[in-house]
Order: C-alpha cells, then structure tokens, then sequence
C-alpha cells in the first residue's frame, strides 16, 4: 500500500533546531539524510517544504478567488515536509515512522488506491 | 426457553463460536469487513431461530452455513471473494485456533479506544450491536457508526490482519490487554448490581482473557489479568445486598466467595510469577490474592499489600495507585501518615470521588468528624453510580 508521511514541525521543534550551533544542527540534518538511505527501498520520493512564511492561500469557497498571505491553517504546528511511501500495510508505516529521527509529529495517510 | 440459564447458554454458545468463524472467514475471503457483516448476520439468525428451536448440536457448523449461504446472495457483486466461498467447507481441516489475530487487528491503536472495545465484543464475542449499545446504556446508532467507521479504518488505512512482530508485542499486546480489562471495569467495578436482565459483559471480559490465556500461555501479564479477573469475580456474590447495596470489603460474607476459583486464581498468580517478569497486571492481581486469602479483614495482611502497592506504583506510577497504597499505610503505620499522604494527592485527585471518600474514612478515623462529612459529601457530588451514591448518603447521615 502507498501512503503519504506528512512531516508536522512544532514551534518547541523550530526552536530547538534554531538554538543548536553549526555542528550539532549538522548532525540532526544527516541524522535526516541516513533515515532517507536507510529507507530508500521503501520511499518513492519526498519533499521538503519552504518555511510557512512563503505560503499562500487561495480560497475558491465564494464567487471570486480569495488570495491569502500563509498557510490555510494558521497554527503552532505546520507542515514541513513529505514522502510518499509504498509498504504492505499500517503496521509497517508505523515502524518506519518510528524511527523517524527529526519533526516530533507525522500523520501517515493512506493514498486512494 | 427464555430463563436466564438458556439465555446466558445462548450467549456462550455464540461466544465460543463468533470469533473462530470470524477469523476463519477473514482469512478464507481475505477481507475484514465482509467476513464480519456475515458472522453479525449469522448470529442474528441464530439468536432468532436457536430461542426456539433450541440449540444445533454443531453450532459452529450451522453458524457456518448460514454465513456461508448470505455471503453467496450477498456477494453477487464481488465476485472474487464469493469464488473463494463458493470453494470453502466447513470444517475446513484441523482449524488452527485463529482468534489471535483477529483481537490484534480489534484492538489496533491506529483505532479509537471506544471502537476498539465495541469491535471486539462484536467480532470476538459475537454480540450484536444491539445488545452492545444496551450493555453500555448508549442508542445502537452510536455503536453502529463506531462500527461501521472502524472497518472501514482498517480497511481503508491498510490495517494488517496479523499478530505483531516481535519487537512490537508486548506493547500491542498492553493495548489489548488495555481493552479487556477497561471491558471488565466497565462490567464490573461500576456495576450497580441490578442488571440481572442486561449481558454481563464480565462474562465476556473473562472469555477474552481466558482465549488469550490460551492462546499466549507464555505472556505473565495475560495470566496476571486473568488471575485478576477471575479473583474479582470469586467475590462478586459478597459485594452487594439483595437491594443492590454495596457491600464493603470489611463488611463482606466471607463465606460466600468461591474459594475453589480463588485457589485456582492464585496459582495462575504464581505460574505467571515464575516468568520474572513482573507488570502491572500481575501486582494487581497479587494484592487482589492478598486480599482473598485473609480469613477476615482483621487477619489481611497489610505490609504485603503495601509492598505490592510500592512495586505497582514503581512499574506504574499514577495518583490513583498511591491512593490505594495509602489506603494500605493506614493499617501499617496509622492514620495520621495515610492521611499526609492523601492530602499530597489533592492536586491531581480533588476530582476523584473515592479521594474525597478516603480522606472521609481517615477524617473519621483521627475523630474529625465535621470534616469528614464534608468530605463524604464532595465524593457524593462528584459519583453517578447509584449504589456508591447510596452508600455514601447513608455515611454523611450516619456517622
């Protein structure tokens, strides 16, 4: 089954990262990129995404098309990031979502088959 | 044939069979959902034929051939899994027992507890989801949709029909464990005793644990809620009048637990015991014994209970446990310490009725009279359960 890890960064999660120096930050990054390689058999791709600073909004719900600064759902918790992946089932999403070693919060959704 | 004896037959007959045809047919036609409409079908053909027609001497096999025949006119439309029926016997070969799975996938995390509780009643245990709805006094609609969207949870979100790995048992295995025993609270310790006429869902906590006894034989903590529950249950007879009032445990006929299955319950204790691995359900199980084995409340003995209590809070810890453990402390180091240390838990249980009631006894028990009704009467605003209620009106008017 595929699914989708929406990687969900937290303000604790930005601070903590922004109070790390050069070389521990270094660390928590590869600590990232190794997760990717380790798992590279069972993700057919990810993304990460610009700081919510950089979204924009288009709100389609009345008549004309409503342009907004940010993003749709203004919060402590913002998402940071995704991959696609493709496993047997939730038990094995689950233990490789496990393991995941940055953003405190991952929702994993299944894609319409 | 409509005594409680038959009726309670009738619940046991579907019991031991609902679940085995459950996890036959998920595996047989490989799909959760459908496999389940047509155990629920059957069993509703069954709680409407067997009252009168009595019960099949293969109860199994009639379940079988009535699910087996629905799911052909009812799978017209999908025609991969009425193939795979229409190939299917029944018995088919020497069956291994397949429940285990079938309570995994129940008791999925990924699931809502109050949905994990009502699947497993009707998939395992085989009720309808109306007696489900009476048994937890909420309109059938709710159980339903509980229902309806856990299966198509599990399907949609690609839950596996499977026992864990290894290295993720114990703590799927806690989950489930979670659910029978939340399952028997719910029947049991909140009991009003007088539901004569509604299922004991007691029965059908006990039934979980013994399958998983079964089926897990080399899991302490299975055997540990195992243990507890049957040690519960020995004393069920003692805890209420025939008016329904609560009996408190000093005040109980001791005489009337079964001790035969309090025995039995003990060397369940000690078979776990012998694992080393000690856990929650196994020191609960434990005090509960301590308790079960005092030939009266004077002779309980007390410093075991407090080391139990001391070990569950270790493994544990939770406000609720310290008050039990204070409870314990009164009888070994006086009042007055219990006491100090129930006032310690004010912060987290000032909204706990039986905070209020514990601290009452202690009031009492240190001559704090008006204090003490006070606190009685906090715990009285804050139960809903009528027998608990009645006992604590009959303290705030007597003492």
């Amino acid at each position: 089954m595929k699914y989708v890890l929406m990687f969900v960064d937290t303000e604790q999660f930005a601070a903590d990262l922004a109070a790390m120096d050069e070389g521990e930050r270094e660390r928590a990054y590869g600590r990232v990129l190794q997760w990717f390689t380790d798992n590279a058999d069972k993700i057919t791709s990810h993304t990460h995404l610009m700081p919510p600073h950089t979204a924009t909004t288009v709100r389609m719900e009345g008549g004309e098309p409503l342009v907004t600064d940010g993003p749709f759902v203004e919060g402590k918790e913002v998402i940071s990031g995704f991959a696609e992946i493709d496993v047997a089932n939730l038990d094995e999403a689950l233990r490789l979502v496990k393991s995941w070693p940055a953003c405190p919060l991952v929702e994993i959704r299944p894609i319409t088959a | 044939m409509n005594t409680a004896a038959t009726q309670a037959e009738l619940a046991r007959v579907v019991r031991d069979h609902a679940g085995r045809l459950a996890a036959s047919l998920v595996t047989l036609i490989g799909d959760f959902s459908t496999a389940e409409d047509l155990v629920q079908d059957a069993i509703e053909a069954a709680l409407e034929h067997w009252p009168h027609e009595g019960i099949p001497s293969n109860p199994d096999g009639w379940l079988y051939t009535v699910a087996r025949r629905r799911g052909l006119d009812a799978l017209k439309r999908h025609a991969r899994y009425r193939e795979k029926l229409a190939l299917a016997a029944w018995p088919p070969q020497p069956v291994p027992d397949d429940r285990l799975r079938l309570i995994f996938t129940c008791c999925h995390p990924a699931l809502p507890r109050t949905a994990q509780i009502a699947l497993t009643l009707r998939v395992v245990c085989g009720l309808t989801t109306a007696q489900i709805a009476r048994a937890f006094l909420i309109p059938e609609t709710t159980v339903a949709q509980r229902i309806t969207r856990a299966k198509r949870k599990i399907s949609d979100a690609g839950i596996p029909y499977q026992i864990p790995d290894a290295d993720e048992l114990v703590a799927r295995l806690s989950e489930v464990l979670s659910v029978v025993y939340l399952l028997f609270n719910e029947a049991y310790l909140s009991s009003t005793g007088e539901q004569a006429q509604s299922r004991d869902l007691a029965d059908d906590a006990e039934f979980l644990a013994t399958v998983l006894g079964t089926l897990m034989p080399n899991e302490p903590e299975v055997l540990g809620l195992l243990a507890l529950i049957r040690l519960h249950r020995a004393r069920a007879i003692a805890r209420f009048t025939d008016a329904g009032e609560i009996v408190q445990l000093p005040d109980q006929d001791r005489t009337l637990w079964d001790q035969d299955a309090i025995i039995k319950a003990t060397k369940l204790i000690a078979r776990a015991a012998g694992f080393k691995r000690p856990g929650p359900y196994q020191l609960q199980a434990a005090i509960v014994a301590v308790h079960a084995e005092a030939p009266s409340w004077q002779d309980t003995d007390w410093e075991q209970i407090l080391v139990l209590y001391t070990m569950l809070d270790g493994l544990a810890p939770s406000p609720v446990t310290k008050l039990h453990r204070a409870v314990a402390l009164r009888y070994v180091s006086g009042s007055q310490t219990a006491l100090s240390e129930v006032d310690s838990l004010a912060d987290s249980l000032a909204g706990y009725h039986l905070w209020h009631a514990t601290r009452a006894e202690l009031l009492r028990d240190q001559g704090r009279a008006q204090e003490a009704r006070a606190a009685d009467q906090q715990a009285l605003a804050l139960t809903t359960n009528p027998a608990e209620q009645s006992l604590l009106r009959q303290r705030i008017s007597w003492a």
